[in-house]
């Protein structure tokens, strides 16, 4: 069996409390294009890092033959050195180097040891940029380049390691259509020179495009693995092996009790922070009623996060302009201060960066939004605040000994009840939740869902913003669609599809 | 006995600095062949580092918000010289040049909480600059000389001793009886603690180990005040140290400014998407260093009974190695006025005890350097286990 480039047999990983990958198998022909598809959290990235060596040979069980030869790779470098290469979702290239010097950052050419030839970097690194077709000169620096050229880059630099094997993580994620398109035809212009890709992506009619195979997997175990042309696989397909029979039980079933209008933004426009003739949000309107869970849908990049924080107490942008009323009077949130007490909350996307204080404990994250109610003339009072701290550990069923726990040593899914427990315990009519199941896994997820759902029953504004259709779709009584900034689209739970979503997602202006 | 080990891992950082601060005391006065306990030395102690533990509270504040302030040396100096030139130019009562010296130096932090907070300038470069400033511009005022001496009273407030209420001369009763008082009032803030924390149903010490506790901090507050009753009694200068740890301590446990404060060295993203007012609460940790720093050059100077233009040199590196010695964090977020305190009093005590002990002001150097480096090295390792 040598034309196998790549095996992959029986790869278990675990890390503590979570079995992310179990008994996995992956094998990829030589000089194929090979999707893997499922859903975040699936174990697709982790199964990534297995291959490359960023868990290294013995964090793992199973093996890795590569060309016929079991591989037991200690680090990236060693399975560079075979040329394995993968180009992760976020890029890593350093802005204010040049493309040549990025190109050939820790494989740098040298004349003598230690010195760098400059001649042979810029003749090389000109080289590789004809082959993946970027017309940029090699001296330019990166932060003036736009993700898709910075893209073109990356595999530029895959290039120069001599790759063999070269593994995209959802490549075309932050491209426009154009952009994609050029990706999609060089990853087959590669593979008419031999070299075969693993890639990664949630965009269904990109794999039906350029995918010979299509290995799915879901909950960290191996579903199925189709040949596109021999199994005649469609998109419905594929998302049956992505989601299995179980789709209707993914969301907690709730009956919803609709009332009057609570929350309504209107003529909301916003200019991007840095970049002041940018108009990041574009003149939106959007009303919440009372217990009613309204999804926001739209690529990344599509103004959906910015649209949320300049509501909440103008977090984000400037010359922003528009009215906000709340309970159908006009409200002023100037600061998030102001925000907070007209009771609106904003549960953000990356709660390690702006959730959380990691070097802090349970209570006091959940005290820190409003420590207002626990204190007396500005006087906390930490038993009061323990008190809290162990209701909310009990009612969100924080998994953690003591609400003294760090944040920091906590599982994802943990930690997001953490942060909705700040939010809830600052009392807000609406709340904003922003990607609210983000890397957290499916156990984890229905108990956020099922929080979600009891909070709307209390009659409060729920928003939802997510990446994930199927977790628009199944939560949400309405949904409004982005694109570019503005609201392309609205549509009701009955009519909504992920292809009228889609639809809307990618209409673009003009 | 699960209760115990709770409080022994949850404070083991606080807990392993006063055992060290206990074994260098300990140390020295073997060495020193017990002269570092003398009544007289224990007194000295107090005032040759009240200045520096001044700073060191309001310098822990500091590197809580994440920032660092390399200023205050500096600005004691130019403080110091100002009141110089209030009180012995232009004879200015005593009271209201203090009063304007504090307000000098809150102007000070104003203007560096300025750049730091709202034009976002790292601190470390706004108070470089405040140093290389304010070291100018007290050269400046002082004209490159000395102003001394200064009034009386003013000198007072660093020499000065609380006096005695018989005043028979040969102990001091007044602090004996301060050591009482604590003490009693520490034991019933204890029971009130405990009272609460029961009512709240929260795990408590074992009695035993509760009441083993309190005879503890009892006989310590009472031996440390016989101490100082041997000599001249309760020096001023450490009545306010006393109100500026209580206080600060308070402040920064206990209320929502304190909080505010720790939330923002801890992650201002989330801190400011909480709705923390970030950007103020910089600004007047630098308003209070400013004004801390102008205290300590007003003891510093009150001390020496004279305004000079090198006054104050190094204080700032001092003040900064107090903080980290014990136990604040370089990242912020992290860090005690008690711990400030403590390593504060550990460098002092080092000071005191290698010059009694006759090592070198260069060997002193050296091996201060080596302590900091060690205390801050062994704080990692120990968060490395436990992470």
């Amino acid at each position: 069996m040598t034309d196998y480039i790549l095996e992959m047999r029986g790869i278990t990983k675990t890390f503590p409390g979570v079995k992310a990958l179990e008994n996995v198998n992956l094998k990829v022909k030589e000089g194929e294009v090979h999707a893997l598809c499922g859903e975040n959290g699936a174990g697709k990235s982790t199964l990534m890092k297995v291959l490359s060596g960023v868990y290294p040979y013995g964090s793992y069980e199973g093996d890795i033959l590569f060309k016929g030869q079991v591989c037991q790779f200690k680090d990236i470098k060693s399975s560079e050195a075979l040329g394995i290469v993968i180009i992760h979702q976020e890029l890593a290239l350093i802005p204010y180097l040049s493309i040549a010097e990025n190109i050939f950052l820790g494989n740098e050419q040298q004349s003598a040891k230690g010195v760098v030839d400059w001649n042979e970097t810029n003749v090389k690194a000109k080289e590789m940029l004809a082959k993946v077709g970027l017309q940029e000169s090699p001296a330019t620096l990166i932060h003036n380049l736009g993700v898709g050229k910075q893209q073109l880059v990356e595999i530029a630099k895959a290039l120069s390691k001599r790759v063999k094997l070269l593994i995209l993580d959802e490549p075309t994620a932050a491209l426009n259509e154009e952009d994609s398109e050029n990706l999609l035809n060089l990853i087959l212009t590669f593979k008419r020179q031999g070299i075969a890709s693993i890639i990664i992506s949630h965009k269904l009619n990109e794999i039906a495009k350029v995918a010979d195979s299509i290995t799915i997997l879901r909950d960290g175990k191996t579903i199925e693995t189709l040949d596109m042309k021999a199994d005649e696989v469609t998109e419905d397909r594929i998302i049956k092996g992505m989601v299995g029979r179980d789709l209707t039980h993914r969301y907690p079933e709730r009956v919803p009790k609709i009332g009057e209008t609570i929350f309504e933004v209107r003529n909301w426009n916003v200019y991007h922070p840095q970049h002041l003739e940018r108009k990041v949000i574009d003149n939106v309107h959007l009303h919440i009623r009372k217990g009613e869970i309204v999804g926001i849908a739209g690529l990344m990049g599509s103004g959906r996060t910015e649209l949320a924080m300049s509501i909440f107490g103008r977090s984000y942008g400037r010359n922003i302009s528009g009215q906000i009323f709340k309970d159908g009077k006009e409200v002023q949130l100037r600061t998030i201060s102001q925000a907070i007490d007209n009771g609106i909350a904003y549960v953000t996307e990356d709660r390690k960066n702006y959730g959380l204080i990691l070097i802090d404990d349970i209570k006091r994250n959940i005290s820190m939004a409003s420590l207002g109610k626990i204190s007396r003339r500005s006087v906390v009072n930490e038993n009061e605040e323990i008190v809290v701290a162990e209701s909310f550990r009990k009612k969100m069923n924080i998994k953690t000994p003591s609400v003294r726990q760090l944040t920091g040593n906590l599982s994802g899914g943990n930690q997001q009840k953490v942060v909705l427990s700040k939010w809830i315990f600052s009392g807000p009519d609406v709340l904003i939740l922003d990607e609210p199941t983000r890397g957290i896994d499916v156990g984890a997820k229905y108990e956020i869902y099922t929080i979600i759902n009891q909070l709307a029953a209390e009659g409060k504004g729920i928003l939802i913003i997510s990446s994930e259709l199927p977790e628009i779709l199944g939560m949400s009584d309405r949904i409004y669609i982005m694109s570019e900034g503005r609201i392309t689209g609205e549509v009701n739970r009955e009519e909504a599809s992920q292809e009228t979503l889609m639809k809307y997602m990618t209409k673009s202006r003009g | 006995m699960g209760a115990i080990k709770n409080l022994f891992k949850n404070n083991i950082r606080q807990y392993s600095m006063i055992v060290a601060l206990i074994v260098i005391t300990l140390l020295f006065q073997l060495l020193s062949d017990g002269i570092l306990l003398k009544p007289l030395n224990v007194t000295n102690l107090i005032q040759q580092n009240s200045y520096i533990l001044v700073l060191a509270i309001g310098m822990v504040l500091v590197i809580i918000t994440g920032h660092i302030d390399l200023s205050v040396g500096s600005v004691a100096a130019f403080v110091g010289a100002i009141s110089a030139i209030m009180m012995v130019d232009h004879h200015m009562p005593f009271w209201a040049a203090l009063i304007l010296s504090l307000l000098i130096g809150a102007a000070v932090g104003a203007w560096q909480g300025f750049w730091i907070a709202y034009v976002r300038i790292p601190a470390f470069i706004v108070t470089l600059a405040g140093m290389l400033l304010f070291r100018g511009l007290t050269m400046v005022v002082l004209n490159g000389q000395s102003i001394a001496p200064f009034p009386k009273l003013f000198q007072k407030m660093s020499s000065g001793f609380l006096p005695d209420i018989d005043g028979n001369g040969s102990i001091h009763t007044l602090t004996l009886i301060i050591g009482v008082v604590l003490s009693l009032l520490t034991v019933v803030q204890e029971f009130r603690n405990r009272r609460t924390q029961r009512k709240y149903e929260f795990d408590v010490l074992p009695m035993p180990w509760f009441i083993a506790k309190l005879v503890a901090i009892v006989a310590v507050i009472n031996v440390f005040t016989y101490v100082l009753a041997e000599y001249k009694g309760i020096p001023f200068i450490l009545i306010i140290l006393f109100v500026l740890v209580v206080a600060y301590s308070f402040v920064m446990k206990k209320t929502v400014m304190g909080r505010h404060t720790y939330a923002i060295g801890g992650n201002e993203k989330a801190a400011k998407l909480s709705g923390i007012k970030t950007k103020r609460v910089t600004f007047w940790v630098f308003v209070n260093m400013g004004a801390l720093a102008a205290l300590s050059g007003l003891i510093y100077a009150a001390r020496l009974n004279a305004a000079t233009p090198k006054a104050g040199t190094n204080f700032e590196l001092d003040a900064i190695a107090a903080c980290f010695i014990g136990g604040a964090s370089a990242s912020g977020g992290i860090g005690t006025v008690m711990g400030a305190i403590i390593g504060g009093l550990v460098m002092g005590v080092m000071n005191n005890g290698m010059s009694l002990i006759g090592l070198g002001i260069d060997w002193q150097q050296g091996i201060k350097g080596l302590v900091l480096l060690l205390a801050v090295g062994f704080d990692i390792y120990n968060k490395n286990k436990t992470a």
